[in-house]
C-alpha cells in the first residue's frame, strides 16, 4: 500500500508533489512552510499562527479576503500551525485548479504589500478571541500551557504554545512581521502539493506557470537545541474553573520518526484509547477512579512528548489515580503487551493507514501527507515505510520503548483543581498563577 | 512562462459528476437494506438508521434515547463489553452511535475483508443488548458525570438554555444528553421498553457503503439481519414534535459566568422542517446571512470588529419544526455591540438590505459547485443516504439538488427572511460576567433581561 506520485523541484527550489486521483472531480491544492512557533522567541511567540490568519486576508495582486473567490469557485479552504509546520489547503472542483494555484502562489510571492497596519491590527484582535476561547474561557484551557512549560527549559522553542502569549502580538510591530515573513514563507522553505483528478504533466505546468517566478528567499537554517531532558519530577498545580479534577502526565520520548517513535504511538493505544486499553478497564470500566483517560505519542521535530489525561470521578483524589496508573506502567515495562494486545494494535494501526487513504485533500488527506513525509523526510513516498514502522513493532520493542522513555522519577505532572481546593491536586506541586 | 496577475483566472466549464447509485432491498422483516458500491479503499461502512431520537425521549425522562444508545455496546449476544471491544479492535472497526433529535444513527466503519463479521456485531449491538444492571449503573454514573463537566463549559450551558427557552414543553425542547434528575430517576425497565419500542427493523434503515459488490452486500445482510422483528410497530413518528411549541416565557435571557473573559451568545427561533418548501431559498439565505466564512456576520463582526474569533448562523431542518439559530463567543467588553450589530444584521436582511444579486450568486455557486467533495468518503456517503432515509426524500434529490438552488429567486430568499427570521419572535441566550455585562446590556434597551439557571 502506498501513495503513488511524482516530484519536481523547481529552479526556485519549491518542491512540487503530484498525486492522481481520478475518483471524484476535485483536486486539493495544499502548501506547507517549515515554520511554526519553534521559529518564534520569547517576547515575540504567536507570530506564526497570526501569520495563518494574515496570509486570508490578501496579497498584492488580490488585495482583499481570500475567502470570497476561493468560496465562490466551490472551494473549502483551511490552514493550520503548530510548532514545526504550518499548512494551507483548498479542495476545488478541478475547474478552479488554476484559481487556487493562482492565490497560492500570489501569498508566497507577494504578500507584504497588502498587509496594512489595519489588517494586522483586526487579526491581532481576532486571534486573542481565539485564545479566549479555546484556552482562557474553556475547561482545563491553561493546563497544556503550564504543561510544556514545565517540560521545556524557558529557551526551548517548545516552551510556549502556538497561540502565543498574549501581550506578545501588542508588543510587536509590523517591520518584525515583515521580517518573519521574508525569512520562512518564500520557496526554499515550502512544499507544494496537487492532488485529485488532474494529469501529473499539467499539474506540474501550472505549478511552473504560477510559482517558478517567485524569489527562491533565504535559507532557513534548521532549528538546533539541546535535547530537553528532565532531572526530576516536576510537579504543578493550577486551579481552574471545573468540577472534577483532571492529571496530566508527560515525558520526553524521540522525535517524529526516530527509533521509538512508533513503538510509544502504539503504547498510547494500549495504555488509554479504547474501551480495551488497559488504563480504560482498570481506572473507568473496574474501578471507577476516573471519568476518562486518554494517552498519545505527541510526535514532534525536534523531540515528543508522550501524554497521559485523566479526569478523576467525583470523590477521586488524583494521587491514588497516579498510584494506579504507575503501576500499570509498571506492570507493562516488566511483562509487554500480550499477545491480543498486539494483534489488535496491528489491525488498528493497518485500518488507521488505510482510514487515511480516503481523502485528497484538507487536514490529514493525501496530499497533507505527503507534504509531511516531504518536509520531514525528504521524501514524499514514505507511506508504505511508515505503516512498516508499525508493522515491525514487537511487543519486546513496545516493552523497551516504556523501560526507556516513561520512567516514575524524569517527568512532569500538572494537576488541574476546581478553584479553591488544591488539596485535590498531587502533593509537593508548585502553583501557577496564570491567564 | 509567467503567470498573468492582472486577474483572477476565471473557472473552465464545470465537471460533470455522478451521484453514487443506491441500490434498496426489503428483508423479510421490514428492514431495508440500501447498498452503495464504493471501491476507493478497502474499507465499509455500515451505518444503522433509527428514526427515534432525544425528540423521542418520553416528557419526564430526557435523555433517555441517548442512554440507550450508550448501552448497546456496553454488553451484546454471547459478548461482555469488554469482549464486544476487543472483537470491534481485532477488525479495526471505528464504532460510532449518534443520537440526534430526530434519529439514532450507529455506524460502524471497519476494512472491507471483515465485513461479515462487523455486520454480526452490528446485529448484535443493535438486536442483542445485554443491559445488564451493573452496566447501566456504569454508564449513568459516567453521563453524570459528564453533565456535571458540561456544567463549566459555556457552550454547553448556553446551547441546553436556549433550547430550553425556545421550545417549552416540546419535544425539542431538551438535549440528547438529557438532565440530572432524570438520569438520577432512570431505571433500567425504562431503556429496555424504550429500546424495544425504538429498535424496530421494521422502521429502520441499513446502509452499506463500501469496497464490495450490491449483492454481497445485501446476501450478507440478509443472514444477518434477516430474523423476526421482536416489535414490528416500533415507535410511530411523535405528533408533538411536528406541532409548534407554545411562546418563550422569557425574550432576553442571561445566565451568570463569574469573571468570564467571554460572553457565549444564542439568538435564534423556532423556523421549519425538513420538508419546507423554502428548503432550498433558506440554505440560500442562510449562506448571506452566517452560512459561510464571508457572510454578512462573520465580515461584520470577525473581519470588521474584531470582536470575535467567528460568528455563524444555521438552520437545523428536522422533522418538526427545528431551530434557526446565531451563535458566537464575544470578547466580553463589547457584549452588547456585537448583540446589537447581530440583531440589526438580522433586521436589515429581511428589510432594508435585502440580498442583493452579487450576494445570492456567491450564495448559490459555494453550495453547489462544491457538492461533488461531500461524497468522497464511504462514511460521506452513508451519511447522505441516511438523510434521504430518515427524512423520506426521494432518489433524486442528490442529482437535483445543484438544479433546485440553482433556480432559487431572489424573492424567494426575500420571503425567507420576512417568514422565518421575525424580531419580535427572537430569543436570545447570554452565557457572562452578570457584573461587566448587565449594565450595558441594560443601557442598550433590549428589553426586559430575565437572569437564569440552567434547568
Amino acid at each position: 500500500m502506498n501513495i503513488e506520485y511524482a516530484s519536481r523541484r523547481l529552479a526556485n527550489g519549491l518542491d512540487v508533489i503530484v498525486h492522481e486521483d481520478w475518483r471524484c472531480p476535485i483536486v486539493a491544492v495544499n502548501v506547507w512552510y517549515h515554520v511554526g512557533s519553534k521559529d518564534e522567541r520569547p517576547g515575540r511567540t504567536g507570530f506564526a499562527h497570526l501569520f495563518e490568519h494574515l496570509m486570508f486576508e490578501g496579497s498584492a495582486h488580490y488585495a482583499r479576503g481570500y475567502f470570497h473567490p476561493l468560496q465562490e469557485a466551490g472551494a473549502a479552504l483551511n490552514g493550520s500551525t503548530n510548532a514545526d509546520r504550518t499548512n494551507y489547503w483548498e479542495v476545488v472542483p478541478v475547474n478552479a485548479l488554476e484559481l487556487a494555484l493562482w492565490m497560492e502562489s500570489d501569498r508566497m510571492g507577494y504578500l507584504l504589500p497588502a498587509l496594512t497596519p489595519g489588517k494586522f491590527a483586526n487579526q491581532r484582535d481576532v486571534v486573542l478571541n481565539e485564545r479566549r476561547q479555546n484556552y482562557e474561557n474553556r475547561p482545563y484551557g491553561l493546563a497544556t500551557m503550564v504543561l510544556v512549560g514545565a517540560l521545556y527549559p524557558p529557551d526551548h522553542p517548545y516552551h510556549w504554545l502556538t497561540i502565543g502569549e498574549p501581550d506578545d502580538p501588542r508588543a510587536s510591530t509590523l517591520d518584525e512581521v515583515h521580517a518573519f515573513l521574508r525569512a520562512y514563507y518564500h520557496p526554499r522553505n515550502a512544499s507544494l502539493t496537487i492532488a485529485g483528478a488532474v494529469d501529473a504533466d499539467r499539474a506540474f505546468a501550472l505549478a511552473r506557470e504560477y510559482f517558478e517566478e517567485i524569489e527562491p528567499g533565504p535559507d532557513v537554517p534548521p532549528v538546533r537545541v539541546p535535547l530537553p531532558a528532565l532531572a526530576r519530577e516536576e510537579r504543578r498545580l493550577v486551579e481552574d474553573r471545573v468540577e472534577l479534577p483532571r492529571l496530566y502526565l508527560a515525558w520526553h520520548t524521540p522525535a517524529l520518526f526516530e527509533a521509538g517513535d512508533a513503538e510509544l504511538d502504539l503504547v498510547a493505544d494500549l495504555l488509554a484509547n479504547g474501551k480495551t486499553s488497559r488504563l480504560y478497564r482498570t481506572l473507568v470500566y473496574e474501578r471507577r477512579l476516573a471519568t476518562e483517560v486518554a494517552a498519545s505519542q505527541n510526535s514532534r521535530e525536534l523531540s515528543s512528548f508522550f501524554q497521559i489525561v485523566v479526569t478523576a470521578a467525583p470523590g477521586r483524589s488524583l494521587a491514588e489515580i497516579d498510584t494506579v496508573i504507575t503501576e500499570e506502567i509498571a506492570r507493562v515495562q516488566a511483562d509487554g503487551p500480550d499477545e491480543g494486545e498486539m494483534t489488535r494494535s496491528f489491525v488498528q494501526a493497518e485500518a488507521h493507514f488505510v482510514q487515511r487513504l480516503q481523502t485528497v485533500g484538507g487536514f490529514g488527506g493525501k496530499s497533507d501527507q505527503l507534504n509531511a513525509y516531504n518536509m520531514f523526510l525528504g521524501d514524499p513516498g514514505y507511506f508504505g515505510r511508515d505503516m512498516a514502522r508499525y508493522r515491525g513493532a514487537t511487543a519486546v520493542a513496545l516493552r523497551n520503548a516504556m523501560r526507556r522513555h516513561l520512567s516514575p522519577g524524569t517527568r512532569v505532572a500538572v494537576s488541574v483543581v476546581p478553584s479553591g481546593h488544591l488539596e485535590l491536586g498531587l502533593p509537593g506541586s508548585r502553583v501557577e498563577t496564570r491567564a | 512562462m509567467a503567470a498573468d496577475r492582472s486577474r483572477l483566472p476565471a473557472p473552465g466549464p464545470e465537471p460533470a459528476f455522478a451521484f453514487p447509485a443506491i441500490r434498496k432491498h426489503t428483508l423479510g422483516n421490514g428492514l431495508q437494506v440500501w447498498t452503495v458500491e464504493h471501491t476507493a479503499v478497502p474499507l465499509v461502512t455500515l451505518l444503522l438508521l433509527v428514526p427515534a431520537g432525544a425528540a423521542a425521549d418520553p416528557a419526564e425522562r430526557p435523555g433517555l434515547a441517548a442512554l440507550t444508545g450508550d448501552l448497546l455496546d456496553e454488553g451484546a449476544g454471547d459478548l461482555s463489553s469488554i469482549a464486544m471491544h476487543e472483537a470491534l479492535a481485532r477488525i479495526g472497526a471505528r464504532l460510532d452511535t449518534d443520537v440526534g433529535a430526530d434519529a439514532t444513527t450507529i455506524s460502524l466503519t471497519a476494512l472491507a475483508r471483515f465485513t461479515e463479521p462487523a455486520l454480526e456485531l452490528l446485529a448484535d449491538l443493535v438486536l442483542r443488548p445485554r443491559f445488564e444492571a451493573a452496566e447501566f449503573e456504569r454508564v449513568r454514573e459516567r453521563r453524570l458525570h459528564r453533565l456535571l463537566q458540561l456544567r463549566d463549559l459555556p457552550q454547553a450551558i448556553a446551547d441546553r438554555a436556549f433550547v430550553h427557552l425556545l421550545y417549552p414543553g416540546h419535544p425539542y425542547g431538551h438535549l440528547a444528553v438529557g438532565t440530572e434528575d432524570s438520569l438520577r430517576g432512570m431505571t433500567l425497565d425504562e431503556v429496555v421498553a424504550f429500546h424495544r419500542r425504538a429498535y424496530a427493523l421494521s422502521r429502520a434503515t441499513l446502509i452499506i457503503v463500501g469496497d464490495g459488490r450490491h449483492d454481497a452486500f445485501v446476501e450478507a445482510a440478509r443472514r444477518v439481519f434477516d430474523c423476526p422483528s421482536a416489535t414490528p410497530d416500533g415507535i410511530a413518528v411523535d405528533a408533538a414534535a411536528l406541532l409548534l411549541p407554545a411562546a418563550p416565557r422569557e425574550r432576553f435571557a442571561l445566565i451568570h459566568r463569574p469573571a468570564a473573559v467571554q460572553s457565549e451568545l444564542r439568538i435564534g427561533q423556532v423556523a421549519t422542517s425538513r420538508h419546507s418548501p423554502d428548503y432550498h431559498a433558506l440554505l440560500v439565505l442562510n449562506m448571506v446571512l452566517g452560512g459561510q466564512f464571508v457572510s454578512r456576520l462573520n465580515l461584520k463582526l470577525r473581519e470588521e470588529k474584531g470582536y470575535t474569533y467567528g460568528a455563524r448562523t444555521s438552520f437545523d431542518f428536522r422533522r418538526g419544526p427545528g431551530p434557526f439559530v446565531l451563535q458566537m463567543s464575544i470578547q466580553t467588553d463589547v457584549t452588547a455591540d456585537a448583540i446589537r450589530e447581530s440583531l440589526a444584521e438580522l433586521r436589515a436582511v429581511r428589510a432594508e438590505r435585502p440580498p442583493e444579486d452579487g450576494e445570492l450568486e456567491m450564495a448559490r455557486a459555494a453550495l453547489t459547485r462544491g457538492y461533488p467533495r461531500n461524497f468522497e468518503t464511504a462514511a460521506q456517503i452513508a451519511r447522505a443516504a441516511a438523510q434521504l432515509a430518515l427524512y423520506e426524500l426521494p432518489e433524486e434529490y442528490f442529482s437535483e439538488f445543484v438544479t433546485r438552488v440553482r433556480e432559487v429567486e431572489s424573492e424567494a430568499v426575500r420571503r425567507a427572511a420576512t417568514g422565518y427570521l421575525e424580531p419580535d419572535r427572537l430569543v436570545t441566550v447570554i452565557v457572562g460576567d452578570r457584573e461587566r455585562i448587565r449594565p450595558t446590556l441594560e443601557q442598550a434597551g433590549f428589553g426586559p433581561i430575565g437572569e437564569i439557571s440552567l434547568p
